[in-house]
């Protein structure tokens, strides 16, 4: 069996998740705590993936990103990248179609926070920005978990936007899903099982570890 | 002095109400905003201390400006220097007490600060607990302690012993107290309890319906008339009971229960749940009804 698709696969679960992380914090925060008129609009556009079909995302990236398009040129001739059967192209499809899955939990995070908390902080002289990594980023260490995990394992399996605007090319942007499909295709049950199984068990021991975390499990038992 | 004028629309249960006061507080006095809920007293509060805007005011305190709508000053809350203890606490859950109260430390302030604290409101075994395993009584103390720590010009307590029974109250009234003198701190108040005000304040403030219906020292302004009394209490009417010729009087004072006998037309003009003083001159109790 080839392990390239699974490793692939991981690699941009990972990147992902990193990168979503950086950019669901400030925008969770914003989401939580702005009385902005647009905010409904922003909450639209965070939720969209939820119920687009991903080839639908899949397909408007791919006409935006190709070279022959004003956007996918500018991209290329100022910045080197090429989005479209790239993994660069993939982190960014996958940051879009992952993002309600982080940015929603961390952002339901902030809201369940009590206000008056935040208001203690800034009494007590401490900025907006010390007051979100000292006093609320630590106390919705769960949500984070939530995000972090949901936001990885989405990635995982995600195949329509990764199939619409990456291709099947391996090593670069054949991830595991889309090697099952084709090994499907081909008719090699016995290659597709395999990669079938280790995605399932690995999703699976993933949720897990999460629930027994934030159900308090682990630290029951460890006491 | 700290001179705070204010004017501001606010929503309230019953429609709009226009907050509107104009007060002076002296330093080193401890003051109290007393009033029914929904008075306007917290929102007071929120605008001295930045976290509500007003339409319209001028706050200053001993010569700073913190507040003044016509120039367009408004400080914001971490440049006013002030220590506030919410009515529900509001410790940092992630924290234990002392995390709290380092938390709450000046870049380069001396840390010398936490352990006096520490000693003054006996938290010295609770330090290393995080909120979630301290009592109502034991977080207020910590949340009074982190006030303190910036060393504030005004400390500024809502309602901080509304959730606790009498016996935890009057201590921590104790606490309240000792600091007040001892860091020589003009602190604001805010309560509805008369004997807890009665037992605390230099000078009242009566809000209602956002104004400032009544000012003074607190018997001025919760007796009609003078009461010249060798003793005095406050307390609220539990029971009237009419015997042969005369009526029965039960009051709940802290704790205690007392008996007072009134005639009938005394009787006629109280109600049970009425808050009065009961005071003596020479020999007989007078009981006389409080607003």
């Amino acid at each position: 069996m080839d392990w390239e698709p699974l490793l692939l696969t991981f690699k941009l679960a990972l990147v992902t998740t990193l990168l979503l992380l950086v950019i669901s914090i400030p925008l969770a925060y914003w989401l939580a705590y702005t009385k902005s008129r647009i905010k409904p609009v922003l909450e639209t556009l965070v939720s969209m993936p939820l119920v687009l079909p991903p080839t639908v995302l899949g397909f408007y990236l791919l006409i935006a990103f190709s070279p022959s398009n004003t956007f996918g040129n500018w991209l290329n001739e100022y910045f080197g990248l090429q989005l479209i059967f790239s993994f660069e192209g993939l982190v960014i499809a996958s940051i879009l179609y992952s993002l309600p899955f982080m940015v929603h939990p961390i952002q339901a995070g902030f809201s369940n926070l009590s206000s008056t908390i935040i208001e203690a902080s800034y009494v007590l002289g401490k900025s907006k920005i010390i007051t979100l990594f000292k006093v609320l980023l630590p106390n919705i260490k769960p949500s984070l978990l939530t995000g972090i995990v949901l936001a990885f394992a989405h990635t995982i399996g995600e195949f329509g936007v990764v199939l619409m605007i990456g291709g099947n090319m391996p090593g670069k942007t054949k991830v595991a899903s889309i090697a099952i499909y084709d090994e499907v295709e081909s008719l090699n049950y016995d290659a597709a099982n395999w990669y079938s199984l280790i995605l399932f068990i690995i999703t699976f021991s993933i949720l897990l570890i999460v629930y027994l975390v934030n159900g308090g499990y682990l630290k029951r038992f460890w006491k | 002095m700290i001179h705070i004028a204010l004017q501001k629309k606010l929503t309230a249960a019953n429609g709009t109400m226009l907050l509107d006061i104009n007060i002076n507080i002296e330093q080193g006095k401890l003051v109290t905003l007393y009033g029914e809920s929904g008075a306007g007293k917290t929102s007071i509060f929120r605008i001295i201390a930045g976290l509500l805007h007003a339409d319209k005011g001028i706050i200053t305190v001993h010569q700073n400006t913190w507040l003044d709508t016509d120039k367009g000053i408004c400080l914001k809350p971490q440049q006013r220097k002030i220590g506030f203890v919410f009515q529900e606490y509001a410790l940092f859950p992630n924290m234990t007490v002392k995390e709290n109260l380092l938390f709450a430390l000046e870049k380069g302030q001396d840390r010398q600060i936490i352990k006096e604290l520490i000693d003054i409101i006996e938290l010295g075994e609770l330090q290393n607990r995080k909120p979630k395993n301290l009592s109502g009584g034991q977080k207020q103390r910590v949340a009074l302690a982190r006030a303190m720590v910036r060393k504030p010009e005004i400390l500024m307590l809502d309602e901080p012993l509304s959730a606790l029974d009498t016996k935890m109250r009057a201590k921590l009234q104790d606490y309240i107290l000792k600091i007040h003198k001892q860091f020589n701190l003009t602190t604001l108040l805010i309560s509805h309890e008369i004997g807890e005000v009665i037992k605390m304040s230099d000078h009242i403030f009566s809000i209602k319906n956002g104004k400032v219906v009544k000012q003074g020292k607190p018997i001025d302004v919760f007796s009609t008339k003078q009461v010249s009394g060798k003793f005095q209490f406050s307390g609220e009417i539990i029971e009237i009971k009419k015997e042969d010729v005369i009526y029965v009087i039960t009051i709940l004072i802290g704790a205690n229960f007392v008996k007072i006998v009134a005639d009938e037309t005394e009787a006629q003009t109280m109600a049970i749940g009425d808050k009065v003083i009961v005071a003596s001159k020479a020999f007989n109790p007078l009981l006389q009804k409080i607003n």
